[in-house]
């Protein structure tokens, strides 16, 4: 089943002509997944590669190829139109991969979603993928610009709100035999669409899904949320990994998110909320599989 | 970026909220002339305020004895004197380290005595990715410690970002801090300027600490934003000019201004074993992975996802410049990179900066063989790391040796 996206997902690139969306795009086609439309205002008529037609608008999109999920690539002044245009033409998931949007862009999109359908993911994240069945996991659905052949198609899923350090935790899985349902990434800025506590949900109502790897870091309370949650209802094993322990209080740790203010968000809280909710600890960014493994008899 | 108290309280004041009349001033003379005005006006006092981004100012020392980074002042004469002990010099203070920061600009203002503090903050609330507005009847203190001891000594009020902040809600923040009449009036206006700056100068956060009741000379009172700290939402620098050009470059770490013309995310820290690494999550995950191991971290470094040669030539010499650095760990997870590029980055960096201290070098990823091949017949003395914890360990044994 896997959770959000399917190898059967039509996918539209918002910012397929940029030199990222148009690199990217290439490597989800070389991947097998379905890249039906691109969109790029004013060059509408064009085909990517000689494969995709782009668009002017979103919905003229959807209408012609039938996209069900967005992923934008379009730089951070106007990412917050681009999602928003998303969700005004009603797709079903918008992934928003873009770095550096303001805040109170987010804190605008935010509001603005709010009782529409549309799920948002990201921004500043790696994206999504649900691994194939073919070699190297080909023939997934690989949305954003997480390199393709770590992955291994299974029953593991990963949600996290780092980029390296979800193929950090995949790639420790594949190299042991383990396959994932779906991983992905809900980005590293204080405001996003959905949370660590969104996708865990998913992860417990998936058939598919038997085990699961939360990975976090400093900075807010989303992790402490999904942790009180899950000691209450969640029937998965579930291990975790909370980075930044070392960093000083008050400084962005690369991630816009990333700071202990006030003396909240610290990685020893967060650490603390986990082994209250009964969630494996991996003692270093190396032993993420192997937690929860463990946890599953599985090592 | 952080701006100074002096550029908060003009952004401020632009946009309504009542803030003291001040000058800044950078010579004695300029501050004569000033408070030789507000004197001839009627004040009483004065007080001149060293202009750092960082607090504990009233409590700190400067490096030639001088006591106290804020002083209250009874004449020009005494502010002249005062101002003159302060100005170029270094003050240290509990945020500053023990460099301290060279004091180059002062905020001089009339002042009076305050019958009442509070406390006033604009911020994101990250639960509800909202504005909130928090408030207390503890004012002049570290806010910090207040919600420690008080928590219920805090209110915050939820912003609509479709609304802003309301009028009403204004007045029931007021209300609970027992702003009554012609207060509340003051406050409303206040609250309403506080939010309407924060939003519209995309701040990250405004901290009005202490918001006084003061006395004018003619009795009546008013509601002041004595205090002012403000950060800003770097993200959105790129469409505020204005406030873009207030960012003072002497107030930031050298390492870390020659990081960002490059593109690279440094921040120094006190260890000895220094790190280089693509993204943010797996740069903080080595540095924790490296104590996990006995070694202190020197640094956090993000060379971002598509690392350029000349990126990680120039992250090599930004981490040697730091002369507490004995030892190097290189982490890199080459998703979509090339392994076989990154290594021969790594071999013209080290090439090129002479490196002589030990570099402990792990990549997975693409081409991982082809790159490891590369570092091993580059004829340098690289020692490769297995996995994270493999080079992790591997470092600190190297810096312990």
């Amino acid at each position: 089943m896997a959770i959000l996206v399917t190898p059967q997902t039509r996918v539209l690139v918002q910012g397929i002509t940029g030199s990222f969306g148009a690199r990217h795009t290439q490597l989800s086609l070389a991947y097998g997944t379905l890249v039906v439309a691109g969109v790029t205002p004013g060059k509408g008529g064009q085909i990517f590669e000689e494969k995709v037609p782009i668009f002017d608008t979103v919905s003229e999109a959807i209408q012609q190829t039938g996209a069900t999920a967005s992923v934008v690539f379009v730089p951070p002044a106007f990412a917050a139109d681009a999602i928003l245009e998303g969700v005004d033409a009603g797709l079903d998931i918008v992934i928003c991969i873009t770095e550096g949007i303001p805040v109170n862009d987010m804190v605008k999109v935010k509001r603005a979603m709010e009782g529409k359908k549309t799920r948002l993911i990201g921004p500043n994240c790696p994206g999504i993928v649900t691994p194939g069945t073919g070699k190297d996991s080909h023939g997934g659905c690989r949305i954003g610009i997480s390199p393709g052949y770590i992955h291994k198609q299974g029953s593991i899923g990963v949600v996290s709100r780092s980029g390296t350090l979800t193929y950090e935790a995949v790639w420790q899985l594949t190299r042991r035999g383990i396959g994932q349902s779906t991983c992905v990434g809900i980005g590293g800025d204080p405001v996003n669409g959905t949370s660590h506590l969104d996708v865990i949900k998913m992860f417990n109502d998936d058939p598919e899904t038997e085990g699961i790897i939360m990975i976090g870091e400093i900075g807010g309370s989303a992790e402490e949320e999904a942790a009180a949650w899950i000691k209450d209802h969640c029937r998965k094993p579930v291990a975790g990994f909370i980075a930044g322990a070392t960093a000083p209080p008050g400084r962005r740790m690369g991630h816009a998110g990333a700071i202990v203010s006030g003396g909240k968000g610290t990685a020893a809280a967060k650490i603390e909320a986990f082994k209250d909710a009964g969630i494996g600890i991996a003692p270093t960014p190396s032993d993420m599989a192997d937690t929860l493994l463990k946890m599953m008899n599985r090592a | 970026m952080n701006l100074h108290e002096y550029q908060a309280k003009q952004l401020l004041g632009e946009r309504g909220v009542n803030v003291p009349t001040g000058a800044v001033c950078s010579t004695a003379a300029e501050v004569r002339l000033f408070a030789d005005k507000v004197f001839a006006n009627g004040a009483q006092l004065t007080v001149v305020k060293s202009q750092i981004h960082a607090g504990g100012r009233g409590k700190g020392t400067f490096k030639n004895g001088f006591q106290g980074g804020v002083k209250v002042c009874k004449s020009a004469e005494e502010t002249e004197s005062k101002a003159s002990s302060m100005l170029g010099q270094v003050l240290v203070t509990k945020q500053t380290g023990p460099d301290g920061r060279m004091v180059s600009k002062l905020l001089v203002e009339a002042a009076r005595n305050i019958k009442k503090e509070y406390y006033a903050a604009v911020l994101l609330d990250r639960a509800t990715s909202r504005p909130v507005l928090m408030v207390s009847t503890e004012g002049g203190v570290d806010i910090e410690e207040v919600a420690e001891s008080h928590p219920e000594k805090i209110l915050k009020e939820s912003i609509d970002p479709a609304l802003g902040l309301m009028p009403y809600q204004s007045r029931k923040i007021a209300a609970a801090l027992g702003l009554r009449g012609e207060m509340m009036t003051q406050a409303t206006k206040l609250f309403a300027g506080l939010y309407k700056t924060w939003w519209e100068c995309d701040a990250a956060m405004i901290e009005i600490n202490p918001l006084a009741i003061m006395e004018e000379l003619d009795g009546r009172e008013v509601l002041v934003a004595v205090d002012a700290k403000m950060s800003l939402d770097d993200n959105a620098l790129f469409r505020h000019s204005k406030i873009h050009a207030m960012r003072d470059l002497a107030e930031e770490a050298d390492l870390e201004i020659e990081a960002s013309k490059f593109n690279l995310n440094y921040i120094k820290l006190d260890g000895s074993i220094a790190c280089l690494v693509n993204g943010a999550g797996l740069a903080m995950a080595t540095m924790d992975i490296i104590q996990h191991f006995g070694g202190n971290p020197a640094n956090f470094l993000d060379v971002g996802g598509g690392a350029s040669r000349e990126q990680v030539t120039a992250a090599f010499k930004i981490i040697l410049s730091d002369p507490n650095v004995r030892g190097i760990l290189v982490n890199i997870f080459g998703g979509i990179m090339q392994c076989d590029i990154i290594a021969k980055g790594i071999v013209d960096a080290v090439r090129e900066t002479g490196l002589t201290l030990p570099l402990v070098v792990r990549l997975e990823g693409n081409n991982v063989e082809l790159g490891r091949q590369i570092l091993r017949e580059s004829g340098l003395t690289i020692i490769s790391g297995d996995s994270m914890a493999d080079a992790a360990q591997k470092v600190v044994n190297a810096v312990g040796n």
